[in-house]
């Protein structure tokens, strides 16, 4: 990572932080803001938020690997999350997984080349009466079938 | 309600319930029955220690007297009668008169499947483990009759055993997620190195971004290996080479012992803590095979010279030259633990941190030069081990800058507990040997080497030193004891003026010698946030050691080690002091024989400097 881009991540940081205050407990929505911004929490990211809130780096990694919606790893522009649970499992999903995954060539788990979208399961999303469900970026899709479900990730950009 | 620092989880802050500061009155006593048996406890007692203290035993394993609560493991379950569910004794205060049962079929019940799910998950046999015999998940199997595996057993490691780090190794298959490294790391300590890691069934302990232990900040203190439960943890085992080199009859093998194994090493062998074994010890080592059995204490008097003579330096450069760039006060730097602490966390201020090495590491300097040319031996024949309670101590002596001599200044460091090994392994019951003493020249150690093992050790030693060498007297204080450098509180602070001062240290006439004294290294970041805010400008002299309670509760030592263990091994080292025929560094002859024979510039000459003193490295908190 160049000096700039350190410095303009500190500033950030420090700008979320002054915005949520600087107790621990608002580490969940500082982390929150920077997944959002950036996709991820950068190694670098995670030391900057444990020095401004006083806490270990260690801490801050270990919630984020406690949630899924938190990574630490750069991800795709959009991400695309599958309900594995049983009611969406029962009611088709498993078709539905392999249309998504013939249609962007990637399995679960991977991100498309043109970083355009990853793929990920996910557990129950509260939509059993209407599986299979399915969570693009922060919308809920339901009623999935093979045709709908690759119709909405062609209208991603 | 108690103020709380917001630093630490809620989920790992001790359990703070308000006292009515009069327990007598009413309310602030509660009644309760356990078993059938009325007491009356004060109001927000734990049901554990109500347990103890009317003798009624309750299983524990993530609960550990040195630590906050964390009930997590849930062993410790009872039956509070009312409740739907099982509670656990170590996390529920007792506010309200309850009735609570310790022994129903549900609570055996329910301890026996805790144990069983936990050997399900616990990879290795017992026969092959280091902890065979000291494990608390062993003996808790034991006492609820574990006989088969329920929940059946894993057969595999479940993760790689991580040797990265030159002290610490972890072997993470057999951990049973009691959380006890990481609150020692966190609470205790204050490095953060390790918290839980991931979700359900796939949580671990881990390190930041799960990097090997090597390349986190990690202190090697060791004090997280003391704390476990289980062998997940232990201390990076030299013995085998050790073995090798006594075997070997081409090899030299040099062995210096520390004081505070020698108070703790008889904990091995099923003898009550407080008790020193030194001259037993010297035969045990004489009988293994090592060819000399020398005293750290001898370099820790030599420790005492030469930090003492760069603290007075120092003084004279602030006061007489009025030299900005020299900084007070001067920290110890005997502590591995604390010096690796300090060039990662407050990196700006190791200018402060006296350039002395730590009495190993000197002694390392000392045998491969003097020692090999007074006994005509091959510097590269010798090997130095030093039997240390410390784990960092095996980082220390790996350090690159430790190679003064020539050679590795310092072969292996080895801990209380492979020591102990060692000597059952050779056959010999330590108890039972006879005294012996050190091996000549380095013979005879003063008292003040001997209570370094005592936070505070070091300071009382120094503070008798130069004391004396700046007013020509001993020190004001009854029979050299100085009890302001004693005892167990955090942070310690006291003074002694300087009167009546010698010619060569006029200018110190009237100077009211201020110290400090702190052990565990979250004291020690209370000492250095004082000194950023400016509250020890007026101090001189700081003493800070790595683990609580100083070298006696290090993370070498045997295990367990709480509070009450850490005040007997301090007897020990007391009461074997006052025996002791010196007792003052510059008054032991070998000191002076060295300084005569060997490093004739004296203290801080130039030799002093290539041998005796060292240089930090500027690490730094960011790992990228």
């Amino acid at each position: 990572m160049l000096v700039l881009e350190k410095n303009a991540l500190s500033d950030e940081i420090e700008s979320f932080v002054n915005q949520y205050g600087n107790d621990r407990a608002s580490l969940l929505q500082i982390l929150q803001a920077i997944q959002r911004k950036h996709k991820y929490v950068s190694d670098f990211a995670q030391q900057e938020v444990a020095r401004l809130l006083n806490i270990h780096p260690v801490e801050v990694y270990s919630v984020i690997t406690f949630y899924s919606f938190l990574c630490t790893q750069p991800k795709g522009r959009n991400i695309v999350r599958l309900c594995r649970t049983i009611s969406c499992d029962m009611a088709g999903k498993d078709a539905v997984e392999d249309a998504v995954k013939r249609e962007l060539g990637i399995s679960f788990g991977e991100t498309t080349k043109d970083k355009r979208i990853t793929l990920e399961y996910t557990n129950c999303l509260g939509m059993c009466d209407q599986g299979p469900a399915m969570l693009v970026n922060e919308k809920v899709y339901t009623h999935l079938d093979p045709e709908t479900a690759v119709n909405i990730l062609n209208e991603i950009k | 309600m108690v103020k709380r620092d917001i630093r630490i989880p809620v989920s790992q802050q001790p359990l703070v319930v308000d006292k009515p500061k009069d327990t007598s009155t009413i309310g602030g006593m509660v009644s309760i029955q356990i078993n059938e048996k009325k007491v009356s406890v004060p109001f927000g007692t734990t049901i554990l220690e109500a347990c103890k203290q009317n003798q009624i035993h309750i299983p524990t394993l993530c609960h550990h007297p040195d630590l906050c609560i964390a009930g997590v493991c849930r062993i410790c379950v009872v039956d509070v009668e009312g409740m739907r569910t099982l509670q656990t004794a170590c996390s529920f205060p007792v506010t309200t008169p309850i009735r609570i049962n310790t022994s129903t079929p549900m609570v055996r019940k329910a301890r026996r499947h805790i144990i069983d799910l936990l050997l399900s998950e616990h990879y290795g046999e017992c026969y092959s483990c280091f902890r065979n015999g000291n494990c608390e998940l062993q003996a808790l199997a034991k006492e609820y009759g574990v006989d088969g595996y329920t929940f059946g057993h894993t057969d595999k490691p479940g993760r790689e055993v991580d040797k990265s780090s030159a002290s610490v190794i972890r072997d993470m298959s057999k951990c049973v997620l009691c959380k006890r490294c990481v609150r020692t790391c966190i609470d205790l300590q204050e490095v953060g190195v390790l918290e839980a890691i991931d979700r359900g069934h796939e949580t671990h302990i881990g390190t930041f971004l799960d990097k090997p232990l090597a390349d986190v900040i990690c202190i090697n203190c060791g004090q997280c290996i003391n704390r476990c439960p289980t062998a997940a943890l232990r201390a990076n085992d030299p013995s085998d080479e050790i073995w090798n080199a006594i075997d070997n009859p081409k090899k030299h093998v040099i062995i210096q012992t520390a004081p505070s194994p020698r108070a703790a090493i008889g904990e091995e062998f099923g003898v009550e803590p407080g008790h020193s074994f030194t001259g037993e010890l010297n035969t045990a080592l004489r009988r293994i095979g090592f060819d000399k059995v020398f005293d750290t204490n001898f370099t820790a008097d030599l420790t005492i010279i030469e930090e003492g003579t760069e603290l007075l330096n120092r003084l004279k450069k602030v006061i007489v030259d009025k030299d900005e760039s020299v900084k007070l006060p001067q920290f110890t730097s005997c502590s591995p633990g604390w010096v690796k602490f300090i060039e990662h966390f407050y990196p700006e201020y190791l200018d402060y941190l006296s350039t002395a090495k730590s009495p190993q590491q000197m002694f390392g300097a000392i045998m491969k030069t003097f020692y090999a040319k007074e006994a005509g031996i091959d510097p590269a024949d010798i090997v130095t081990v030093a039997l240390m309670p410390c784990a960092a101590k095996k980082f220390e002596c790996n350090r690159p800058e430790m190679t003064a001599s020539g050679y590795k200044d310092i072969d292996y460091g080895l801990t209380t507990r492979e020591m102990a090994k060692m000597i059952k392994e050779a056959g010999i019951h330590l108890p039972e040997m006879p005294k012996s003493h050190f091996d000549e020249p380095f013979g005879d150690a003063s008292g003040a080497g001997l209570i370094f093992g005592a936070t505070g050790g070091v300071m009382e030693a120094a503070l008798r030193t130069v004391y004396e060498l700046v007013t020509g007297r001993e020190v004001p204080f009854d029979n050299l004891v100085i009890e302001p450098c004693r005892g167990f509180d955090g942070v310690k602070q006291a003074s002694v003026k300087l009167e009546k001062c010698v010619e060569k240290f006029k200018f110190l006439e009237g100077v009211e010698l201020k110290f400090v004294v702190a052990h565990g290294t979250a004291n020690a970041k209370k000492v250095m946030e004082m000194l950023r805010r400016g509250e020890l400008n007026d101090v001189h002299f700081v003493e800070i050691m790595a683990c609580p309670g100083g070298c006696l509760g290090g993370g070498g030592q045997p295990i367990p080690t709480n509070i009450d263990i850490r005040k007997k091994r301090a007897e020990a080292i007391y009461e074997e002091e006052k025996s002791l025929p010196v007792r003052k560094s510059h008054e032991n002859p070998h000191i002076n024989y060295i300084y005569e024979k060997f490093l004739t510039e004296g203290p801080c000459g130039h030799l002093s400097h290539k041998l005796l003193h060292t240089h930090y490295t500027k690490r730094g908190k960011y790992i990228s």
